[in-house]
């Protein structure tokens, strides 16, 4: 760590004392720095530390309540995000700023002050896009594209208006690690141009490999400042987290008889753009995580509805226990002990007004007899919801307190432990660490691990490779839909995995 | 029963005519649906124009004036749905019903003065010798000038949306409102623009039934042409050129549907009055099996959240 006050001058855009309050919350608390140009700086910290905020004020989504910015010595308060465009400020968003019906070309077209017309445009896109790497076609539809390529686009739209600042906000959380590495060359190729890269993500490995500098964020204050080349990733993590944390413990056992098989399904997406399943293979024996890994969007929302039941599939496809569930709902398969935890929480796996107690009943009722005779039994719902607040460590005032009110580490937490209490035989969960703080995380993962220990089969879709390799016995690669084969976790590397997932998805390597 | 005495080419200009207020409707909602935003308010748009195009009109003793004001009675009825949608961010369901309902009932208090009035008629173009052609001079050249309005407004919407920056922009909103934000576009201007737009149009469209279809003053006279509309641009797949086909082929089989009628066909007249709506929208779902999908936003309540 290092504190480095006098390279201000050089600065391309410079932070001074920013702060901006949302109700309840202080999103930025006198935040200041620097970002030079040709230098690739991490902003790193936890969900909720203020990275987002801060980068909307740069890009003028957001109004600073304090504090000011200059751009090149120049003070700089972009009132619109056309604004900062206007003065060399580029952003590629987290969530896609894409517009799913429309062509490539029209989506580039919208992000630029004056585009050309639609057939120049396209030209335009083709060498630009060819010179960085990043070979696009202008015309296809973004709905039919890979997220990979989705975010080509955003970076081609940023590209072809010159930037000076080009913002990245977690660009890789949807990248397989090829599409990384290439993702990676071109930013490399760009920071060699002089453009001035805000590089926001919370993966310590890829900042160390890629970074120049690094500035840590803590509850809206920044909190350290580094060259992450020379800091160690648990320097780095204890920073951004404010505290030593302990990883999750796996113990090896021996697994026991198959609990879950899936021979064969096949199910359509019910969604517009939603990826089928075809012909999965799977088979989860007692005390074994199975890891499913893969990029978004590749049949993970299917292949969790499909084994809670919210889609039927043919009886045959899904046996648990050697019986054939493929045609029975979700209520008939957590009877049997079939338990599942979907990636949505609010909404999804809880209902967002209503109380922790009440949301025991969305998949409770049944094995906690929450439920006599048609009437609810508040008592025991209360019960249950105080069990997994203690047991789960859930922040919250009590059980009477909306779903929607927790933090979203918390509710997951409250999710997880949930169906963990209902001692299920088999447990299926979607992305169970998706936008938790770090300590959550590893809160959560030890009780996924712990529950295996005690015998119950344990699947667990996610997106988060680090994850995977760390509490997955076996794991399995979805891709367009489509199971890899299910290898031993501890052989493999990141680049088999990667490979997996399907490589690059045909996208070639920047030629830089 | 005499078959006979239907003349194709009377036919087919009336049809246009019968095609012309829900053609207007349905054009206009299309552009507030591509934007995003459902309005189910259509049919108290329609009648809310019907009234103040003829009360302007038979005060006035123009009917271009009184078209004018029906567009105008449309767009300040639309505001009203704007303000409730878009600020004060109502459901837009629930607005757009009330929407229809308010407009039926004020339109009737409007319109007590003015029953069994006849309207000042409203002139057909002369187009000179294009009128004088055989078969084509009574189908297309004896029109006034509303129905020509209505299909170049069909052209005009068309390119618009899919030539034009403003079209592009407009689809954006509608497509997908956060990033449409993100991207610092004015998500509720569009959608205010797009909503008077929508109900300058169903004003013009209950006005053309007020004025030239009937032409005279009675309560509820739309008779669900607004709701048709509405279905129109649904089962068109939100495409401007099959909204023209639904507009027409529910213009045709009204007109047939009448002049069968008046032959004395043997089916209860009641088959015959429902049959437009019903061969419509069967003709219209089946055209819209293939991959059709709404605007990616359509009918979500939009709030900047920084």
């Amino acid at each position: 760590m290092r504190s480095d006050h006098n390279r201000v001058p050089a600065d391309l855009l410079t932070l001074t004392d920013l702060s901006k309050a949302y109700p309840g919350v202080l999103a930025n608390d006198g935040v200041s720095m620097g970002i030079r140009a040709g230098e690739v700086h991490a902003l790193l910290g936890e969900n909720g530390a203020g990275k987002s905020t801060l980068v909307k004020m740069i890009y003028g989504l957001v109004k600073p309540d304090s504090g000011h910015m200059a751009l090149d010595g120049q003070p700089y308060a972009p009132a619109e995000p056309r604004a900062a465009r206007a003065a060399g400020v580029a952003m590629v968003f987290q969530h896609f700023s894409l517009f799913e019906a429309m062509s490539v070309a029209e989506n580039v077209a919208l992000g630029m002050e004056r585009p050309p017309r639609l057939r120049d445009l396209a030209a335009r896109i083709r060498a630009v896009s060819e010179s960085y790497g990043l070979p696009l076609d202008p015309g296809r539809i973004i709905g039919d594209l890979s997220a990979g390529e989705r975010q080509r686009v955003e970076i081609v739209r940023c590209l072809l208006q010159d930037p000076r600042l080009l913002i990245m906000d977690e660009p890789t959380s949807v990248l397989t690690p090829q599409e990384v590495e290439i993702l990676f060359q071109t930013l490399r190729k760009l920071r060699d141009e002089g453009v001035a890269i805000l590089y926001i993500s919370h993966k310590l490995h890829e900042i160390r490999a890629l970074c120049d500098t690094a500035t840590i964020l803590r509850r809206g204050r920044v909190v350290g400042t580094c060259r992450p080349a020379e800091t160690s990733a648990r320097e780095m993590a204890e920073t951004m987290v404010g505290a030593a944390f302990a990883a999750p413990a796996r113990l090896a056992g021996t697994p026991g008889d198959v609990a879950l098989d899936l021979s064969g399904l096949s199910v359509a997406s019910p969604a517009a753009f939603g990826t089928s399943l075809r012909n999965i293979h799977l088979s989860v024996r007692k005390g074994e995580i199975l890891g499913i890994g893969g990029v978004a969007g590749n049949g993970q929302d299917e292949l969790l509805a499909a084994l809670s039941g919210e889609l039927r599939t043919p009886a045959d496809a899904i046996r648990l226990q050697g019986r054939p569930i493929g045609r029975l709902g979700p209520a008939a398969r957590r009877r049997l002990g079939l338990l599942s935890a979907p990636e949505e929480r609010l909404g999804h796996a809880a209902a967002p007004e209503m109380s922790l107690s009440e949301n025991t009943l969305l998949s409770a009722a049944q094995r906690e007899g929450l439920v006599a005779r048609g009437f609810l039994r508040r008592e025991r719902m209360r019960a249950f919801a105080s069990r997994i607040i203690e047991r789960f460590d859930v922040r919250t005032p009590g059980p009477d307190t909306a779903a929607r009110a927790l933090s979203g580490g918390n509710l997951q937490k409250f999710v997880i432990g949930r169906e963990v209490l209902q001692r299920p035989e088999v447990l299926v969960v979607n992305q169970p660490t998706w936008g938790v703080d770090a300590a959550a995380a590893a809160a959560i993962r030890q009780a996924l691990i712990d529950l295996a220990a005690k015998g119950a089969a344990v699947i667990c879709i996610s997106q988060d490779l680090d994850e995977l390799m760390e509490i997955s016995d076996r794991l399995g690669v979805l891709n367009e839909g489509r199971l890899s084969d299910i290898r031993d976790a501890a052989s493999l590397t990141p680049e088999e995995i990667g490979l997996m997932m399907g490589g690059a998805h045909g996208m070639e390597v920047a030629h830089v | 029963m005499n078959l006979g005495h239907i003349d194709p080419a009377l036919l087919l200009a009336a049809l246009l005519v019968a095609a012309t207020p829900i053609l207007l409707a349905a054009i206009g909602e299309l552009v507030v649906e591509r934007a995003g935003v459902l309005n189910l308010g259509v049919e108290g748009m329609m009648i809310t124009g019907a009234i103040c195009g003829f009360a302007a009109a038979v005060e006035t003793g123009s009917p271009g004036l009184g078209f004018l004001a029906a567009a105008g009675g449309g767009a300040v009825l639309a505001l009203l749905f704007a303000g409730l949608t878009q600020f004060a961010l109502a459901n837009q369901v629930a607005s757009g019903l009330a929407l229809t309902l308010f407009g039926l009932g004020l339109s009737s208090l409007l319109g007590q003065g003015y029953v069994g009035i006849k309207p000042p008629p409203t002139p057909h173009l002369d187009l000179g010798p294009l009128g004088d052609l055989p078969f084509f001079g009574t189908v297309l050249f004896s029109h006034d000038i509303v129905v020509y309005l209505g299909l170049a407004l069909v052209v005009a919407v068309w390119a618009g949306l899919k030539y034009t920056r403003s079209g592009r922009i407009l689809r954006a909103v509608g497509e997908n409102h956060d990033a449409a934000h993100a991207l610092g576009y004015k998500v509720v201007r569009v959608r205010i623009l797009a909503i008077l737009f929508g109900g300058a149009c169903a004003g013009l469209g209950g006005a053309y039934v007020s004025l030239v279809r009937v032409p005279q003053w009675t309560e509820g006279m739309t008779a669900g042409a607004g709701w048709i509309a509405l279905a129109l641009v649904v089962f068109a797949s939100w495409r401007a050129g099959r909204v023209v086909l639904g507009a027409w082929l529910f213009g045709g089989v009204s007109v047939l549907q009448l002049n069968l009628q008046a032959a004395g066909v043997a089916i209860p007249v009641e088959y015959l009055s429902m049959s437009p709506y019903l061969i419509t929208i069967l003709v219209l779902v089946i055209m819209s099996a293939n991959r059709s999908r709404a605007p990616g936003s359509l009918g979500r309540v939009f709030h900047a959240s920084g």
